[in-house]
C-alpha cells in the first residue's frame, strides 16, 4: 500500500517537474494569442532563453543573472516577432517558424564558438543553478503518515522556478481577467478596431503582450538549462514549446484549463519514463514511443473536435489594418 | 468648389462645436477629401449627406482621429486642436458611433463601456463608479440597456445604444453618428431620432451622416452636402427640399424612379416551398417561407439587413443547405451552386469582394468563376483555354462599359461600380433563366447604378425571372414588380408595385403585419 | 496594395533585397564569431561550386529542397501552411524503404516506379490526414502538421527500433537494398565525382514542370487557387473547398514524401532514422524565397543546396563556425523573405509611385 502510494507521489512529483516549463510557456503564449497574435515561436523563445541562461550563468556563476539574461533574450526574440507581425504586418506563423529555426541554429553556433564544447554549455557550481529548496518542517511533517510523504516528496524539494510556475497561474489569471491590461488584451484579440477607436494603440498593446510572453518564456528556458539540467545542449527544448502551444489550445486559451493541459501532458511524459520496459498486465509492453506521441495525438483529436471544441480569439492571426 | 460656409449662422454666443478648414486626405490614388471646410454650430443636429463614396465617413474619421488629414485645421469649440488619435478627440469631447459597431462581442455592455476608460489599473475600481454613471445616463437619455448582458446576445438596435452610451460615458459633447439607420427599421430609426433630439435639448451637438434624404429632413437643423470628396453646399434644413438636396448630391437632376414598361409575367421559374435556413451558428434565420418568381418579372425582397435575406439568398443559390423545404428552378431542385448554374440559375452575390470576385485574381480569371467548367473555357484534358477566356472577358468589358478595359488587371484595382459590372456581365451573359441579385448597387457610383438598374429591367423584359434582395428601399420600389417584405425570417407581407409605398413597407419591415395594422 | 510594383521589382529586386538583408545579418553573426565574413563567403562558394564533387553535393542537397519547397508551395496556393514536410518526408521514406527492403530484388523497371509511388502514397497519406482534418473537422493545418511531425518521429523510431532493424545490429538501420533498385548515380556521368548526385534530381525537375502545369494551366489548379484566395468565393463558384484542401494537402505530402527518393533510394540505399534532417523545414524557406513558383523554387533550392554543402566545408575550414550556422541563415531567410516581406515593399512602392508620377508630369508638361 504505502509502496504504491510512494510510487504515485513520485509520479506526481516528476509530473510537476516536467510541467514547469510547459506551464510558463503556455501562460506566455496565452498573452500573445489572446492579444490576437499567433505564437508558434514559443519553442524558439524557450530554447533561446535556455541558451542565454546557461551562457550567462556559467560565466557569472549566478543563476539569477542567468534568469535575467534568459528573460532579456526571450523578450528580444519576442520583439523581432512583433517587428515582423505588428509593425510590418507579416505572416505570424511564418515569423514564428523563422525564429524557431534561427534560434535552433544560433544556440549551438554561439555555444560552439564561445565555449568550445561541441555546441554544449556546462553549468556547474552551486550558485550557478537553481537548486532544490527544502520547505520548513520537513522533518516533523514527514513523520505524519501518507500526508507527510505528500509534503516531503511532492511539495518540498523543488527549485524556486517550480514554485514560481505555480504562482504564475493565479497571477496570470488575475492579470487577464481583473486588470485594465487584461481587459485590453482580451479586447484586442477579439476586435482590434474597438480598441483602436477607444483611443488605445493596438500596436503598443500587442507589443506589451509580447513582452509578457517573452518574460514568461525566459523563465521556461532558464528552467531547462539551469534548473532541470546542468547546461545547454542543442535542441534541448525538444518540442516542449509546441507541446505548451498544444496545451494552450487544449485549454481553449484560458489559464486554468491550459495549465491542466500542461499537467496532463507532463503526466504522460512522467508515466512514459516509468513504463519503459514494464509489461502492463493483459496488454504487454506499451511502446514508449506511443506514450510520447499521446500529447500530440490528443491535441489533434481536440482540434478535430472529437474532444470538445477550441474556439480561438476572433482576431487571431490577422494583422491589424484600419478599415476603409 | 466649396460652398459658402457662412450661410449657416452660429447659434447664439457659443463658438461652433466643430469647425474644419481645408481638410485634405488621399488614400493612394483616391482623393477622398478635397479642401473640405465645415462649421457645425453648437447645440444643433447637423446632417452630412452624400452618396456612397462621397467622402463623408473619411471626413468624420478624421475628426475622430481614426485617420489623419494630409492638410487642414480642426477647431473644437473655437480652439484649433491637433488630433493624432481617437484619444485626442475623446479628450476634446468628441464621440463617434461607427457604421460597423466597435464593440467586443463576447464582452458585457459594462466591459465594453469600460474599455479605454477603465478608471484604474484593476477593473474593480472603475466598474462600480461606471455603473452609477451609466445608470444616470440611461435615465437622462432613455437609453435602457442591461449592463451585464453580452453584446453578442443583444439586438443591433440595443448595440447601437451601447455605442451612444460609450460615447456619453467618455464625456462626449459632440456625437458623430455614421449611417446609424442602415441596420434599423424606419420605426427604430424614429426612436433613435428621439434620442438625438433629446441630446440636443441637453445642449449636446449631433453630427448625423447619412445618404438618406428622409432622415435629413426628419431630424437635422442644418445640412452639408458632399460630392466626390468635396463639400458642395450648406443649407438650413427648413429652407431646402429633397429635390434640391438630391440634385446637389448627384450634381445634376436625378430621376428617382426608373422608367419601365409593365411586367408580363410568364410561367413560374423559381418555386420555393416552406424553406427553413439556419446560419453558421445554427440559429434559424429563414423560418418557413414560400414564394414563386415568374419569368418576366422582378420580385423584390425588402427588409432591414439581418432579417434572414442573406441566408435566404444563399440557400436559393445552393450555397447554404436549407434545414427544410424545397427550392426548384424550372422544376429542378437546387442542390449545389455548380448544379444550380447548369440548370439556368445565375447569382450576383450581396458581397462581391467576399464572394463574387476572388481578391488577388485578375479580371479574366474572375470572369469564369463558377463557369470555369464550361467547355468554352476548358478543354477535354482539363487545361484552361486562356485565349477564349481573355477574349470573352474583353468582349464583356466593352459591352458592360467596364473601365479600364483591361482583362489582365487585378480585379480589386477596379472601382466598386466596375467590379459589379464585371460580375453582372458574367452572370447575365451565360443566358440564365433566373437571376438572383443581392444588393446590386452597394458601394457603386451613381452612373453605374443607373446602368445596373437598366440592365436588370432589360433582363426582365427579355423574359427572365429576377429576384432582387436589397436593403435600399428606393431601389426595391423603383425596380420591383412585386415586393415581399422580410422580417425575422418571415414574409410579413406582399405588395404589388402599384400599392407599395415607403410607409407601408416600413411598417412591414418592422414586423407589423397587414392584419395588425 | 499589391500589383503596384513592376514585375521585375516584385519577382526579382524585392526577393534579392530581402535575401541580401538576411545575408547581411548572417555576416554580422560571423563577425560576432570572430571570423571574416568575406573569407567565409569565399570558402563557402568554393565549397559549394569549386570542384566537381562539391557541385554534385550541392545539386544533391538542392534536390531535397526542390521536393520540400514544392510541397510547401502547392499547399500555399490552396491557402494552407504545411509545416509537416518533415513528417511527410519520413513517411515517404518508410514507403520507399518497404519497397526497397521487400521488393528491391525485383527488376528495376518495376521496383523503382513502385518505390516512387510508395514515396508519394505514404507521404501523401501523411498530408491527407491534416488535410482531411482541416476540410472536414476544421482543425488548422499549422498546428496539426506540427503535431504530426512528432507523431511521425515516434512512429519511425518505433518501427526502426523494433521492426525494420537489420537483425543483429545495434543502430537502427534496415538492411541495404538490392542494387537494382538504387537510383542511378549521375555524378560520374557528368564529371561531378563521387557525390551522391543521382537520378532523383531529374524526377524533381519533372515534378517542377508538373506542378507548374497543374497550378496555373489546369481547371483543377484554378479551383485550388480560388480556394486559396477565398473560400466563400469558391463555394459561390461551385468549387468544394473541402475537396481542394484534401487534394492540396495530399499532393503536398506526396511531394514532400518524394524527398526520400533522393535520400533513401539515391544515396543511403537503406532506411535510416533521421534522414530528413530538417529538410522539410528548409522547404518553407525555399518556397517563401521562390515566391511559391517552381522556377523560383529551383533557384532557391540551389542556393540552399550551396549553403548546406558549402557550409559543411566552411565548418571544416573555419573552426569558429559550425554547420548550425546554415540553420541560422535559413531562419533569417524565412524571416526576411517571409515574415518581413512587407518591410521593403512599402518604401519601394512609394519610390516607384513617385517615379511614375514624375514621369507622368514630365509627359504632361511636354504635351
Amino acid at each position: 500500500m504505502s509502496d504504491v502510494w510512494i510510487q504515485l507521489v513520485l509520479l506526481a512529483d516528476s509530473t510537476l517537474r516536467l510541467a514547469t516549463p510547459l506551464v510558463f510557456c503556455a501562460l506566455a503564449g496565452m498573452f500573445t494569442e489572446r492579444a490576437g497574435v499567433v505564437d508558434i515561436g514559443l519553442e524558439g523563445k524557450m530554447l533561446g532563453s535556455a541558451f542565454a541562461a546557461a551562457a550567462v550563468a556559467s560565466v557569472t556563476g549566478s543563476a539569477w543573472a542567468g534568469l535575467a539574461a534568459a528573460i532579456v533574450f526571450s523578450c528580444m526574440l519576442a520583439m523581432v516577432h512583433g517587428f515582423a507581425c505588428i509593425t510590418h504586418r507579416g505572416d505570424q506563423v511564418v515569423s514564428g517558424v523563422a525564429l524557431n529555426i534561427m534560434v535552433a541554429g544560433l544556440g549551438p553556433t554561439l555555444a560552439d564558438a564561445w565555449f568550445h564544447q561541441a555546441g554544449r554549455i556546462n553549468v556547474t557550481g552551486p550558485s550557478a543553478r537553481f537548486t532544490p529548496i527544502e520547505l520548513p518542517l520537513t522533518e516533523t511533517i514527514g513523520q505524519v503518515p501518507i500526508l507527510g510523504t505528500l509534503y516531503v516528496e511532492l511539495l518540498s524539494g523543488h527549485n524556486i522556478l517550480v514554485y514560481l510556475a505555480a504562482l504564475a497561474l493565479p497571477l496570470s489569471a488575475w492579470v487577464l481577467y481583473r486588470t485594465r491590461f487584461g481587459l485590453r488584451i482580451r479586447a484586442v484579440g477579439e476586435n482590434p478596431s474597438a480598441v483602436d477607436t477607444a483611443g488605445i494603440s493596438v500596436e503598443a498593446l500587442r507589443y506589451r503582450a509580447l513582452l509578457v510572453t517573452g518574460a514568461l518564456c525566459g523563465f521556461a528556458g532558464a528552467y531547462l538549462s539551469i534548473a532541470q539540467n546542468a547546461g545547454f545542449q542543442r535542441d534541448m527544448s525538444a518540442g516542449k514549446g509546441y507541446l505548451a502551444l498544444a496545451a494552450l489550445i487544449f485549454g481553449k486559451w484560458r489559464p486554468v484549463p491550459a495549465v491542466l493541459g500542461c499537467l496532463l501532458f507532463a503526466f504522460a511524459d512522467a508515466a512514459q519514463a516509468r513504463l519503459q520496459g514494464v509489461a502492463v498486465p493483459g496488454i504487454g509492453q506499451i511502446p514508449t514511443q506511443l506514450i510520447q506521441a499521446i500529447p500530440y495525438l490528443l491535441t489533434i483529436l481536440l482540434l478535430a473536435g472529437f474532444v470538445g471544441r477550441a474556439i480561438a480569439p476572433r482576431a487571431i492571426g490577422q494583422p491589424y489594418v484600419k478599415e476603409r | 468648389m466649396a460652398g459658402d460656409p457662412g450661410r449657416i449662422e452660429p447659434a447664439g454666443a457659443r463658438p461652433p462645436a466643430i469647425e474644419l478648414r481645408g481638410i485634405d486626405k488621399r488614400f493612394g490614388a483616391v482623393h477622398a477629401n478635397r479642401n473640405v471646410s465645415l462649421i457645425v454650430p453648437a447645440g444643433t443636429i447637423h446632417g452630412i449627406i452624400g452618396e456612397n463614396g462621397a467622402g463623408k465617413s473619411t471626413l468624420m474619421n478624421i475628426i475622430y482621429g481614426y485617420y489623419h488629414a494630409d492638410a487642414g485645421t480642426i477647431l473644437v469649440d473655437g480652439q484649433p486642436i491637433t488630433i493624432r488619435s481617437p484619444q485626442d478627440s475623446i479628450r476634446a469631447g468628441i464621440g463617434m458611433v461607427h457604421q460597423h459597431f466597435m464593440l467586443v462581442e463576447p464582452f458585457t455592455v459594462l466591459e465594453n463601456v469600460l474599455l479605454g476608460a477603465e478608471g484604474g489599473v484593476t477593473l474593480e475600481e472603475g466598474a462600480a463608479k461606471a455603473r452609477e454613471t451609466l445608470q444616470a445616463l440611461e435615465r437622462d437619455y432613455a437609453l435602457e440597456v442591461d449592463l451585464d448582458a453580452r453584446i453578442e446576445n443583444l439586438p443591433v438596435g440595443v448595440q447601437q445604444r451601447v455605442e451612444i452610451l460609450k460615447a456619453l460615458f467618455r464625456g462626449a459633447r459632440t456625437l458623430i453618428l455614421d449611417e446609424p439607420t442602415g441596420v434599423l427599421t424606419p420605426q427604430e430609426a424614429d426612436h433613435l431620432f428621439r434620442i438625438l433630439r433629446n441630446l440636443k435639448e441637453q445642449g449636446r451637438t449631433v453630427v448625423l451622416i447619412t445618404h438618406k434624404l428622409r432622415e435629413i429632413m426628419a431630424v437635422t437643423d442644418n445640412v452639408s452636402v458632399m460630392r466626390q470628396g468635396e463639400m458642395v453646399a450648406h443649407r438650413v434644413t427648413a429652407q431646402t427640399s429633397r429635390e434640391e438636396l438630391a440634385e446637389l448630391m448627384v450634381g445634376r437632376k436625378v430621376l428617382l424612379r426608373v422608367e419601365k414598361a409593365p411586367a408580363r409575367p410568364g410561367a413560374p421559374v423559381l418555386e420555393v416551398e416552406d424553406l427553413r435556413v439556419t446560419d453558421d451558428l445554427g440559429v434559424e434565420r429563414v423560418k418557413g417561407v414560400s414564394f414563386t418568381v415568374r419569368a418576366g418579372e422582378i420580385v423584390g425582397i425588402a427588409g432591414v439587413a439581418g432579417n434572414g435575406q442573406s441566408q435566404l439568398l444563399e440557400a436559393l443559390a445552393g450555397i447554404r443547405r436549407p434545414r427544410a423545404g424545397r427550392v426548384t428552378v424550372k422544376g429542378v431542385p437546387v442542390i449545389d451552386p455548380a448544379q444550380a448554374r447548369r440548370h439556368g440559375l445565375a447569382h450576383v452575390p450581396e458581397d462581391r469582394l467576399r464572394m463574387g470576385l476572388v481578391r488577388g485574381f485578375v479580371a479574366y480569371e474572375n470572369a469564369i468563376l463558377g463557369y470555369h467548367v464550361d467547355k468554352d473555357y476548358v478543354d477535354e484534358r482539363g487545361f484552361l483555354r486562356f485565349g477564349n477566356i481573355v477574349d470573352t472577358c474583353k468582349r464583356w468589358m466593352a459591352g458592360y462599359d467596364v473601365r479600364p478595359q483591361a482583362p489582365q488587371l487585378q480585379a480589386t484595382s477596379f472601382s466598386g461600380g466596375n467590379q459589379q459590372k464585371l460580375v453582372l456581365a458574367r452572370e447575365m451573359e451565360h443566358d440564365p433563366d433566373l437571376l438572383l441579385v443581392g444588393q446590386p448597387t452597394r458601394g457603386v457610383d451613381i452612373g453605374a447604378i443607373e446602368f445596373i438598374h437598366r440592365r436588370l429591367i432589360a433582363m426582365r423584359d427579355a423574359g427572365k425571372a429576377v429576384l432582387l434582395v436589397s436593403v435600399e428601399l428606393d431601389e426595391i420600389l423603383s425596380l420591383s414588380d412585386r415586393i415581399l417584405v422580410m422580417f425575422d425570417g418571415h414574409f410579413t407581407g406582399e405588395l404589388s408595385a402599384a400599392e407599395a409605398d415607403e410607409r407601408k413597407i416600413g411598417l412591414l419591415m418592422a414586423g407589423v403585419t397587414a392584419e395588425a395594422a | 496594395m499589391r500589383g503596384k510594383l513592376p514585375v521585375w521589382v516584385n519577382v526579382g529586386l524585392l526577393p534579392l533585397l530581402n535575401l541580401s538583408l538576411a545575408f547581411l545579418v548572417s555576416g554580422l553573426i560571423v563577425v560576432l564569431l570572430g571570423e571574416n565574413p568575406l573569407e567565409a563567403v569565399r570558402l563557402l562558394v568554393y565549397g559549394a561550386f569549386g570542384y566537381g564533387e562539391a557541385l554534385g553535393y550541392t545539386l544533391y542537397y538542392a534536390t531535397n529542397f526542390i521536393f520540400t519547397g514544392l510541397a510547401v508551395a502547392i499547399a500555399f496556393h490552396a491557402g494552407l501552411f504545411n509545416i509537416g514536410g518533415e513528417g511527410q518526408a519520413m513517411l515517404g521514406g518508410l514507403g520507399v524503404g518497404l519497397v526497397g527492403i521487400f521488393l528491391g530484388h525485383w527488376p528495376w523497371p518495376i521496383s523503382i516506379p513502385l518505390a516512387i509511388l510508395a514515396a508519394m502514397a505514404f507521404g501523401g497519406m501523411w498530408g491527407l490526414i491534416p488535410g482531411w482534418l482541416q476540410a472536414v473537422r476544421g482543425s488548422h493545418t499549422v498546428i496539426t502538421t506540427i503535431m504530426l511531425n512528432f507523431v511521425a518521429g515516434a512512429l519511425m523510431t518505433y518501427l526502426m527500433v523494433n521492426v525494420l532493424i537489420k537483425p543483429g545490429q545495434a543502430s537502427p538501420e534496415s538492411v541495404t537494398f538490392a542494387e537494382s533498385v538504387w537510383l542511378p548515380q549521375l555524378g560520374p556521368l557528368l564529371g561531378l565525382g563521387r557525390s551522391p548526385f543521382n537520378a532523383a534530381t531529374i524526377v524533381a525537375l519533372l515534378a517542377c514542370v508538373a506542378v507548374w502545369l497543374f497550378v496555373w494551366k489546369t481547371r483543377l489548379g484554378y479551383e485550388l487557387r480560388v480556394v486559396g484566395k477565398s473560400e466563400p468565393a469558391a463555394v459561390y463558384g461551385g468549387i468544394s473547398p473541402r475537396r481542394q484542401i484534401i487534394i492540396a494537402m495530399t499532393l503536398s505530402g506526396a511531394l514532400a514524401g518524394m524527398m526520400a527518393l533522393n535520400e533513401i533510394l539515391g544515396a543511403q540505399h537503406r532506411l535510416i532514422l533521421g534522414f530528413t534532417a530538417g529538410y522539410g523545414f528548409v522547404g518553407i524557406a525555399v518556397a517563401l524565397m521562390g515566391r511559391n513558383h517552381p522556377v523560383g523554387i529551383v533557384l532557391a533550392a540551389l542556393l540552399f543546396g550551396a549553403l548546406y554543402q558549402g557550409g559543411s566545408e566552411l565548418a571544416f575550414d573555419m573552426p569558429a563556425i559550425n554547420r548550425d550556422m546554415v540553420v541560422v541563415i535559413q531562419g533569417l531567410v524565412i524571416l526576411f523573405c517571409g515574415a518581413l516581406e512587407h518591410m521593403l515593399r512599402g518604401p519601394l512602392e512609394a519610390l516607384f509611385a513617385r517615379r511614375t508620377e514624375a514621369v507622368g508630369q514630365a509627359q504632361a508638361q511636354t504635351a
